[in-house]
């Protein structure tokens, strides 16, 4: 029989004990939000070489293929021709491409002739990369302006920017919710992991289990603790990268079971993980081997799909990444269907990872 | 009824028998000692009795009930302070005995427990800040949530200090004074003997002797001695003067035997006549550590280790 009050209790006892210890609480919630500022920053544009963008040069004549040429001299962006015959505005689209600039077909004829032209540039104002790009553009076409002998002094070439505000998903969107699953994972993983294994050495589940307090209430107040802690990493790190880094992320009540099933798996998976060890020690051991893997290979710090298929395999036997890829499909591409299947393969796992934990669990020995 | 009722306890871990088969019973409002050097059975006994193992054979009944089956029921009837207690290390003593009313569900005054364990002074103070004493009397105070007429103390002073002991001591008299029937394991002799109404000593498993200190001081003891600090001549002397019973301990004490006070008398006398150099004259009676060392060959040291004497 569960007793509610019992579980309020422990939970009581638990949590304030948690928000106590500092080393505890940095590393739950404070060590994410750094990780978010960090990687956020490395790989939101800026540093790193020249940025790939694509060119479509409509232009046949000798000028467009200048223009190119002038563009890769820059050093700042990397064109990529595109083939003329395909729509470019959806091939942006269609690569995620945040970045594209068109040359006109008639742009080698209506700059020798001294008639107004206008090079295209799509962008997105909430990437940084873009600024970069127009600004590198800009330079070029007042360079070519120059070159032009000019009578009148009006511009031949003009700049048509254009907005690209597709769903061309950015990094950031990504590591918003990688690092709401970072959270998830790590911090009942690491705390359960050292929890079960230590209380077990110090005799205080012996002490417990003289108590009217039982296992499933007992893993039941951790349970709701770290939903708690999972909650607030969510809020945290969504406020962080929208308000920070421009990561477009849809907020909505489907990734609610993300952040509860989540947590209910973890904290079942480290008290198995910490059950079945002999020691403390090799129970660290035992779950950092579980933890890194799956901290890596969940789509955590890059998407899955941008790794090698083999890896892409394994990771679909990794229960982390049904909660980002969960994660990804609400708040990214709002897709119920996959997030649906998620929830479904959530479920099922942290239902029996859950059950074989409190049957492993010995409050007492024989 | 009997608070404890153990007949022909056995359990083994592998080859080792841990206990083998020991029996004894605890009445109600009594203290008993299990005593014995580390590895003696008397943790796996206690919790055998709290319900923490299973035994291999023998019959249980603590209050009653047999404790493997019925510890759920027992559990809400006990308080126990397992060996080195621990508790979560950034709760107060004072959460500590809310969180155990809590589970308990019993309506608790934790200031009046606090008194009762003289911890008021360290109440709002962290666990893992606590001294070792004051550790193991929260871990007393938590047994005593439950109001809970039986209490199993497994070791209670181990790795105190003196003063911290003593302090220990004078909390388990006044429980006992309140009329609470308690089990306490140690190693330390004297404990036992300041504290417990009956002992038994135990070693590799079984009870070697058992019954109320005096009464083993009395019939297993030597008796009454006098002691003198001098040489193995002078024992000899004394040997052969007085006709008495003369042990020299290879250093520097030489033992009397004193049957009947005139013994003491005929002793000093035969002293006196000896001419030789004795200071340090002393009488002495047996106590439970002198009978341990006869039985066992050996003393427990401070860390419950044994460790051989030739005698």
């Amino acid at each position: 029989m569960v007793s509610f009050a019992r579980i309020v209790s422990d939970l009581k006892l638990f949590g304030r004990g948690y928000l106590r210890n500092k080393i505890g609480l940095f590393f739950s919630l404070v060590f994410p939000i750094i990780l978010i500022l960090l990687f956020g920053s490395i790989f939101s544009g800026g540093g790193g070489g020249p940025i790939p963008v694509y060119v479509q040069n409509r232009d046949s004549g000798q000028l467009g293929a200048q223009f190119v040429g002038v563009l890769n001299k820059t050093g700042t962006i990397n064109p990529t021709l595109v083939d003329n015959s395909v729509d470019f505005k959806q091939y942006l689209l269609d690569h995620s491409s945040s970045e594209g600039i068109q040359i006109p077909g008639n742009f080698n004829s209506s700059y020798a002739q001294g008639k107004p032209v206008s090079v295209t540039v799509y962008s997105n104002p909430a990437d940084t990369s873009s600024g970069i790009v127009l600004s590198v553009v800009n330079g070029v076409v007042n360079g070519f302006n120059y070159r032009q002998a000019c009578a009148t002094c009006t511009p031949v070439i003009n700049m048509n920017q254009l907005t690209i505000t597709s769903q061309s998903a950015k990094y950031i969107d990504f590591l918003v919710p990688g690092l709401i699953g970072f959270t998830v994972l790590t911090s009942p993983m690491f705390s359960l992991v050292n929890i079960s294994s230590e209380y077990k050495k110090s005799k205080f589940f012996k002490q417990l289990s003289l108590t009217p307090l039982t296992k499933t209430e007992w893993l039941t107040s951790k349970f709701i603790w770290y939903t708690f802690l999972s909650l607030l990493s969510f809020l945290l790190m969504t406020v962080v990268g929208t308000y920070l880094f421009g990561a477009h992320v849809t907020l909505s009540v489907l990734i609610l079971p993300f952040l509860v099933l989540g947590p209910l798996f973890f904290v079942s998976l480290g008290m198995l993980v910490g059950t079945v060890s002999k020691s403390v020690e090799s129970a660290a051991v035992v779950g950092n081997l579980v933890t890194f893997p799956m901290m890596f290979l969940s789509g955590t710090f890059f998407p899955v799909n941008t790794m090698p298929q083999y890896l892409q395999t394994v990771a679909h036997v990794l229960p982390l990444f049904y909660v980002i890829d969960g994660l990804n499909q609400v708040m990214i591409y709002n897709n119920i269907g996959p997030m649906l299947n998620d929830v479904l393969v959530l479920l099922v796992g942290a239902v029996i990872v859950f059950a074989s934990a409190v049957s492993l669990f010995k409050w007492r020995e024989d | 009824m009997s608070a404890i009722e153990v007949s022909s306890l056995q359990k083994s871990y592998g080859e080792l028998r841990a206990v083998d088969g020991i029996s004894f019973s605890v009445q109600q409002g009594e203290v008993f000692s299990l005593l014995g050097p580390n590895g003696a059975g008397k943790t796996t006994t206690i919790e055998i009795l709290e319900g923490l193992r299973q035994r291999d054979a023998g019959d249980v009944k603590v209050l009653g009930l047999d404790p493997w089956s019925n510890g759920y029921t027992l559990h809400r009837k006990l308080g126990v302070i397992p060996q080195g207690f621990s508790f979560f290390p950034k709760a107060t003593p004072r959460e500590a005995i809310q969180y155990y009313a809590d589970l308990f569900g019993v309506k608790t005054d934790p200031d009046r427990i606090l008194k009762s364990v003289i911890l008021e002074d360290a109440a709002k103070t962290y666990f893992e800040d606590l001294s070792g004493g004051q550790k193991q009397k929260t871990g007393l105070a938590l047994a005593m949530v439950n109001e809970p007429q039986l209490l199993f103390l497994d070791e209670p002073t181990t790795g105190l200090d003196p003063q911290a002991r003593r302090n220990m001591w004078e909390v388990i008299r006044e429980l006992k004074r309140g009329g609470k029937t308690i089990l306490l394991t140690t190693h330390y002799l004297e404990e036992a003997q300041v504290l417990a109404d009956r002992v038994a000593i135990m070693n590799h498993g079984k009870i070697i002797i058992s019954g109320k200190p005096e009464d083993i001081i009395m019939q297993h003891g030597s008796g009454e001695r006098m002691e003198v600090r001098g040489d193995g001549k002078l024992a000899e002397f004394l040997k052969r003067d007085t006709g008495l019973e003369v042990n020299f301990d290879g250093n520097s004490t030489i033992s009397i035997k004193i049957r009947e006070k005139h013994d003491a008398l005929v002793a000093v006398e035969s002293l006196d006549r000896s001419g030789m150099n004795w200071d340090d004259l002393r009488t002495r009676r047996d106590t439970l550590e002198d009978i341990f060392i006869r039985m066992v060959g050996g003393v427990i040291e401070e860390a419950g280790e044994i460790k051989e004497v030739k005698h």
